[in-house]
């Protein structure tokens, strides 16, 4: 009976491990900015195919040439590159792989310190925020949003200190290798983060319209805007340019409007965008295939290095499987249906549809915790899971560096670390000097933490199809599965994930960067992300952070460029005879 | 809420829900299956050698 409960709570520890290392704060904050950014079930439904066409089957491919490249004895992108596309042109795509992580690091460690200062703020007694006005205030404030440099003073409600706090303590970890120790913390911190975001879900579906004067704000109509396939909108008959649809959810709030517009007099009209028309635009389907990429770790650069550890005998399939189902739980039927609906609850569906970000979480959640009972300490308990779940995700983001600097360079563990610590705290600390608007932090979750995903992706899916191919793929990913990989998932690698990627991706650039609109077939308006880089309405700080990236790129070119670490490589030959 | 994004939600989550169940029974009724599952785990072989040195 012992030896019994003994194998379940073994085997229970392992799949919270495989859970802590694959949830992070792209399920409770990532997505429920998306989804609010791009509302509506079409948002839901590019994002269920992104999982299944490609998120799925990129994972795997990963799982499978990381582990192919880790027995020739190769840890890093550019090794595992070189080596299955066996050309010395290999190894720079591979450079990608270790760039995505590392500058993901940059920020994401800035938000890890949010959640590290919201709870300790929430334990002290010092969050009571008692309208979303108050709460919207207290995040700017305490991110800096307001001005640059704001972020850097040494005060309780301030980045700075909590931030200082987490860049130590994971490089700690790392370089006395004590990141063992989080992963067996992680296995009591996972249940319990998600019993308590199951607690938050019951109160957040309870929570009814919370202002009795606005009827219209209320959960209800929170889930409607989240996941109803049509979007109902009231816009002006002759727009201007800064003129934007109002969207209406809600039977009672849509008879309202339509009122609203019979008396307008003509100069304001309904309209109804369907799944079809929603569709059409690749911003939605990139930002869908991006979150999918981020939250599951593909395309990152991670499971790549990750999956070179492992041996013949291991999983991949279920490894991989396990980990994407226990990420979209906790971002699909937790994280979006948490915050979301709590969101339109308390700032209404106009509130939440000018929103975006990672920081619409911190700016929502706190007052649903102030709406429930002991709620200053479930407060602080979930922002301290949520830390902890980041804590994993951050230091399994400083891997693909370090053991691309250790087999670049041929240098030990605790040089890398040292390097990547010079690299990052560079990095961290633009991102936190920039802090108006959080511009450095969005550009670089843009260019990196979806473009240059996709880009490495793209690139992976396609070696993986093409070049190394499907009978070599599949026969790897099957070793010591002890499920298989069902049959449809090779005509989608082969050719429905590369035509996909592809096809998002010549209609992203068609309409983000020429500016051409798919939908009327005229000229419409260029990406924010781009103008934000060319052009009269170019931002400084957008121009530095993706000049950062690119110097990042060089530098890393270089140790590629130089090292003779790939030379054996490139002919498909094993690092070593031994 | 209408009653298409009600659908929608409920395909959703239920799809999810069911898909994470079955991966777990799947892993506590597989034998050995405890020593072979991994996701990211940080003692990594050059942490172990690290150590060691």
């Amino acid at each position: 009976m012992s030896l019994k409960k003994e194998a379940w709570g073994s085997r229970l520890g392992v799949i919270m491990a495989v859970a802590g290392s694959a949830v992070g704060l792209g399920n409770f904050l990532r997505f429920p900015g998306l989804a609010a950014q791009y509302g509506g079930g079409a948002f839901m439904l590019a994002y269920a195919i992104s999982f299944l066409i490609i998120g799925l089957p990129i994972g795997w491919a990963e799982w499978a040439m990381g582990r192919h490249a880790g027995q020739l004895g190769y840890n890093s992108a550019p090794g595992a590159f070189a080596c299955i596309l066996r050309n010395r042109w290999g190894k720079y795509f591979g450079i990608i792989g270790v760039i995505v992580p590392v500058v993901i690091y940059m920020y994401y460690v800035i938000i890890e310190g949010w959640c590290l200062g919201y709870a300790v703020n929430f334990w002290r007694g010092e969050l009571h925020l008692q309208d979303a006005k108050e709460t919207v205030g207290y995040f700017a404030d305490f991110t800096g949003a307001t001005r640059d440099a704001s972020a850097m003073a040494f005060s309780w409600h301030s980045t700075l200190p909590w931030l200082l706090g987490v860049f130590v303590l994971n490089f700690y970890l790392i370089y006395r290798g004590l990141s063992g120790g989080i992963e067996k913390m992680c296995k009591i911190a996972m249940p319990t983060l998600i019993i308590l975001a199951v607690m938050l879900l019951v109160r957040v579906l309870t929570l009814g319209a919370p202002d009795a004067s606005k009827p219209h704000d209320n959960v209800v109509n929170g889930l409607g805007y989240l996941w109803n396939p049509t979007k109902v909108m009231v816009v002006k008959t002759e727009p201007g340019p800064e003129d934007k649809p109002r969207e209406i959810v809600g039977a009672k709030a849509i008879e309202e409007a339509k009122a609203e517009v019979a008396a307008s007099g003509g100069a304001l009209k309904m309209r109804e965008d369907g799944v079809i028309q929603q569709l059409a635009n690749p911003s939605l389907w990139l930002a869908a295939a991006g979150q999918i990429f981020f939250s599951l770790s593909v395309g990152f650069g991670v499971i790549i290095v990750y999956a070179s550890y492992l041996t013949k005998k291991d999983d991949v399939v279920l490894s991989g499987l396990t980990a994407s189902s226990t990420n979209e739980v906790c971002e699909v039927a937790l994280g979006g249906l948490i915050t979301v609906p709590a969101a339109v609850a308390f700032l209404g569906v106009a509130g939440v549809a000018g929103q975006a970000g990672v920081g619409l979480g911190f700016k929502i959640l706190p007052l649903v915790f102030s709406k429930m009972p002991a709620g200053a300490f479930f407060g602080g308990a979930f922002f301290f899971m949520l830390f902890l779940a980041a804590v994993t995700s951050s230091i399994s983001m400083l891997q693909p560096g370090i053991a691309f600097v250790e087999e670049a360079l041929g240098v030990g563990r605790r040089v890398s670390v040292a390097i990547l610590g010079l690299l990052t705290t560079f990095g961290t600390g633009f991102v936190l000097y920039f802090t108006a608007d959080l511009k450095a932090l969005d550009t670089l979750d843009f260019w990196v933490g979806t473009f240059l995903i996709f880009v490495l992706a793209t690139i992976q899916i396609i070696v993986f199809g093409w070049k190394w191919g499907l009978d070599k793929g599949f026969d790897e990913l099957h070793q010591g599965a002890s499920i298989r990989v069902p049959w449809i998932f090779r005509p989608i690698m082969k050719w429905i994930c590369p035509a996909f990627l592809l096809t998002i991706f010549a209609m992203w650039l068609l309409k983000e960067i020429f500016g051409f609109d798919l939908s009327t077939g005229s000229a419409g308006a260029v990406s924010g992300y781009v103008t934000d880089l060319f052009g009269e309405k170019s931002s400084l700080v957008a121009q530095l952070s993706v000049a950062m990236v690119i110097a990042i790129f060089i530098f890393f070119g270089l140790m590629t460029a130089r090292s003779s670490a790939y030379a054996r490589a490139q002919k498909g030959l094993p690092k070593s005879d031994a | 809420m209408t009653t298409a994004g009600l659908l929608v939600m409920l395909l959703s989550v239920s799809t999810v829900v069911f898909l994470f169940s079955w991966c777990i029974w799947k892993v506590l009724t597989t034998p050995s299956e405890t020593d072979t599952l991994h996701g990211t785990e940080f003692e990594t072989p050059d942490v172990r050698m690290d150590k060691d040195h």
